[in-house]
């Protein structure tokens, strides 16, 4: 009897220890990992859950669409080209200046919308693709191609992994990107067949140079239609002759070469060491990565689940791996922002902000995108990000007196940003014209932090300090340092950029 | 222990052997003469940089990529340049520039990303290395503690070949908006992780940097428009702040020219020529060229034959300049063999681009390079005695 009742204590112990509410250190970790920042009204609601039903959670409330309407964004034909060619300077000026303030709201909507959106995890894994997939703006010139392809990463965002890259790879923007419409039939172009063996699936090493060129006869006759920029099958540039790649012998098309390539086991645990990275910490666990890639694998690459394998792994929840992820400079905006429960109506400065701290949305580097982690952080960057805290936490909504304080140096700075905005946001700002400047300075004179009410949230200086770092400040603070003190010390730490 | 004495009586001598001056080396001058790397990124089609216009493979190859003979500036008889480097004739003139062709290694690997790293870490095809090349030497006989810094990276966000834990180094945009900036950093000293131990680094660098680097030095010569005259202008300023820094890596982006090349090609040469060219002019002003090694490298050249898209795919060995006021000019190396190109269509190499760091290692700073290159390496009579 005793040791039945042993038994059922141990457990129930068990059933307990799982079930148990993770509280607010682990929630903040899910929270900040897994989307931008940790709002408290979200910590507090998920520190109730086990770890197990936080994830759950995280998984079903997942998206397929974003929650805003994005902003009406162009293709410009080549006949209109032409026509753009016959502008007098001046017309050609304006029409640039236009062009470039619709990228920018371009990039300010998918910035609001990882500000608002109800499943933050959707957005991180929609920009994880973009920085996977990548295609920039600078070469494909065309917003709503850009438009289009961040839908479409949205859409397979936690979905299956083939059809995101059979999908992807014939997505409008990426065939410009990687030159895969100038890819014919005797005359091959190598770029998509080089990146989509080295960057999106196998992994440097796992191919020869002679796969390339079989591949990139594979995948000729993809194309796009220049009047309407969709994707366009070309039968008469296609090679369909026999190929040889990864061993395998065949008429292939581009689509079996894909599919090829999916039957690599080199694929399942290339992505999977990316979201480990993404996810958990510079430095994958062989072992855990491997168990993840199974589950991928056997899963039919269902992203889903190889994120609940992740994100319950035990390397995700290790001690070890708490704070040793260098925030991306969306990060650092849209987490800083959630986190201090900063109301934004308008995220335009927010886009200049990103961009000068390195990560220009829609317009990674290279095809290998932002390379991340320590390369966020060089002399420039970092002095950059700390010029962002300041300015966010001067504008302080709280006390009467710490107004009047601040406003003598925001005054000063105004008057600095409306002569040159680039100042302040860097290059790209001084392109607009003066409405857009005038609602450039507007927003980002509306970003308030309001420091009372927010601090109203915690019990103590532990606690606030808890709600901002990751790990313990490099220089503690001084004790009694309250108030916004304590917010700009701890924010203004070296440790403020880790999560 | 008699082995450790042996070893410690062999690491002595070795060290005295080091400090001797050796017959044949130029006199040493170390840190005090300036390196500037300027990174060709992407991948510069080298065949209509340096282009062997009396080889009639060339043309056959290149049907409509080939430069008109009669448009290049004739180096000899059988090598031109693209027209649109032609700020940089006066300095070939002179006899400041050198031209090393055929720059390349041993199993090219094709990936620009691999391949950079190769570059900047100065391995083998094979090996994985962590830290630059410039980053091993600093941190294996560091330039003098009152240097700004030891190496600065400027108008590009990575260090590349000046990575390193124990080298001081920092990447700057802007040296002007730097400085404005860097008055809020402050020395901290902390331990932790990777990412932390980094802030820490690069935070530490600043403040140092942030002291010493000054720029109020204004300058007569005129700095050509856009990111990479910018770029070119910081550097000059970072050099007459006098402080010191051993050297500077400049980036030129956009050689990756799968499609419509012709234009783009032009206008990055041009780019780079007039950039040069008002480099060599401001460190004459301050007095420095003499004292200042320019060398331009990338991670591989480009295919031979042109692909159907009026561009070129990714390829192998390609000619890198260099230059300066020690400069022995002419040209180097071996011109491209374009009889002899591998399965995948590309170019033998016939310098080893070691041979290049060897030769900055030993004949411009003086001091052994097989260390930092994990063998040796060639050197060539880049610079005049």
């Amino acid at each position: 009897m005793r040791n039945i009742f042993f038994l059922l204590f141990t457990l129930l112990g068990t059933v307990h220890a799982h079930a148990a509410p993770m509280g607010e250190a682990d929630a903040r970790h899910l929270l900040n990992r897994t989307g931008f920042g940790a709002p408290p009204a979200a910590v507090t609601e998920f520190s109730r859950l086990s770890r197990e039903a936080a994830v759950e959670r995280l998984l079903a409330s997942a998206r397929t669409t974003p929650t805003l309407q994005p902003p009406e964004q162009e293709f410009t034909s080549p006949a209109q080209i032409r026509e753009i060619k016959q502008f007098s300077e001046e017309e050609k000026k304006a029409f640039q200046r236009s062009q470039f303030l619709k990228g920018a709201e371009l990039r300010g909507w998918w910035l609001q919308e990882m500000l608002q959106t109800p499943s933050p995890l959707t957005e991180r894994m929609t920009l994880f693709w973009h920085n996977h997939f990548v295609s920039s703006q600078q070469k494909v010139k065309s917003g709503r191609l850009m438009l289009e392809q961040n839908l479409l990463l949205r859409r397979h965002a936690l979905g299956h992994f083939g059809e995101l890259l059979h999908t992807v790879a014939k997505d409008p923007a990426m065939i410009i990107y990687l030159d895969a419409a100038t890819n014919r039939k005797g005359q091959p172009n190598e770029n998509f067949a080089r990146e989509v063996m080295e960057l999106f699936t196998l992994g440097e090493g796992n191919y020869s140079e002679q796969d390339i060129k079989e591949a990139a006869r594979a995948f000729t006759g993809w194309s796009i239609d220049r009047e309407t920029g969709k994707y366009r099958w070309r039968a008469a540039m296609h090679d369909a002759g026999e190929k040889t790649v990864l061993g395998n012998r065949g008429n292939f098309d581009g689509d079996a070469v894909l599919d090829l390539l999916l039957r690599q086991a080199a694929t399942a645990e290339f992505i999977s060491g990316k979201l480990w990275r993404e996810f958990v910490s510079p430095a994958p666990d062989p072992a855990q990565v491997r168990q993840i890639a199974r589950v991928f694998r056997s899963t039919g690459y269902d992203i889903r689940q190889a994120l609940r394998a992740l994100l319950l792994s035990e390397g995700f929840w290790s001690p070890r791996n708490r704070g040793v992820l260098v925030k991306s400079p969306v990060d650092l905006v849209v987490g800083s922002m959630r986190t201090l429960e900063i109301d934004v109506r308008d995220s335009l400065p927010l886009v200049f902000v990103t961009r000068n701290l390195g990560q220009d949305l829609m317009a990674p580097p290279n095809v290998k995108g932002w390379p991340g982690g320590n390369a966020w952080i060089n002399a420039s960057t970092l002095l950059a990000r700390r010029q962002f805290i300041e300015r966010l936490l001067r504008n302080d909504d709280a006390s009467p007196q710490a107004r009047r304080n601040g406003n003598a140096m925001a005054m000063q700075a105004r008057r600095q940003e409306e002569s040159n905005p680039r100042v302040a946001f860097g290059k790209g700002a001084g392109h607009l014209e003066s409405a857009a400047r005038q609602r450039l300075l507007q927003a980002a004179n509306d970003i308030r932090f309001n420091s009372h009410r927010w601090l109203s949230h915690f019990d103590g200086e532990v606690a606030v300090a808890n709600a901002l770092l990751a790990v313990p400040a490099v220089s503690p603070v001084p004790p009694e340092t309250q108030g916004m003190a304590l917010v700009r010390a701890l924010a203004l730490d070296p440790s403020y950029q880790l999560k | 222990m008699p082995d450790r004495r042996r070893f410690l009586g062999f690491l002595t001598s070795g060290a005295v052997l080091a400090a001797m001056p050796m017959p044949g080396w130029p006199a040493v001058a170390g840190y005090q003469r300036l390196l500037v790397l300027v990174e060709l990124k992407g991948g510069n089609d080298g065949l209509n940089t340096i282009v062997p216009f009396a080889d009639p493979a060339y043309a056959a190859l290149r049907p409509r990529l080939a430069l008109e003979r009669h448009s290049l500036l004739q180096l000899d008889e059988r090598t031109g340049a693209h027209p649109q480097l032609a700020p940089l004739q006066a300095i070939w003139q002179q006899r400041e520039l050198a031209i090393v062709q055929s720059v390349g290694y041993p199993d090219a690997n094709l990936s620009h990303f691999r391949s950079i790293e190769i570059w900047d870490t100065a391995s083998r095809s094979n090996q994985y290395l962590e830290e630059g090349w410039l980053g091993r030497t600093f941190a294996g006989k560091a330039p003098p503690a009152s240097y700004a810094a030891d190496g600065v990276a400027v108008g590009s966000a990575d260090l590349g070949p000046l990575a390193g834990a124990h080298a001081r180094t920092v990447a700057i945009a802007n040296a002007r908006q730097f400085q404005q900036l860097a008055r809020t950093a402050q020395p901290r000293d902390g331990q932790g992780g990777g990412a932390l131990q980094h802030l820490l680094k690069v935070e530490e660098d600043i403040a140092v940097a942030a002291q010493r680097l000054s720029s109020s030095y204004q300058f007569k010569t005129q700095f050509p428009d856009g990111a990479f005259g910018e770029s070119v202008k910081a550097a000059c300023q970072i050099v007459a702040g006098g402080t010191g820094v051993a050297a500077i890596r400049l980036s030129l982006n956009g050689f990756d020219t799968h499609q419509n090349q012709p234009a783009k090609h032009a206008d990055l040469l041009r780019q780079l020529a007039e950039g040069l060219l008002a480099l060599r002019s401001a460190m004459q002003e301050l007095g420095r060229w003499n004292e200042t090694l320019v060398m331009t490298y990338g991670e591989f050249g480009r295919r031979a034959k042109e692909n159907q898209s009026n561009g070129t795919d990714h390829g192998t060995a390609a000619p890198q300049l260099v230059l300066g006021g020690r400069v022995a000019g002419g040209l180097f190396g071996e011109a491209p063999r374009l009889n002899q190109l591998d399965g995948n269509g590309n170019l033998p190499f016939a310098v080893d681009f070691r041979s290049l760091y060897a030769t900055v290692l030993e004949d411009w700073w003086g001091m052994p390079s097989n260390t930092v290159l994990g063998g040796r390496f060639e050197r060539l009579p880049l610079l005049r005695g």
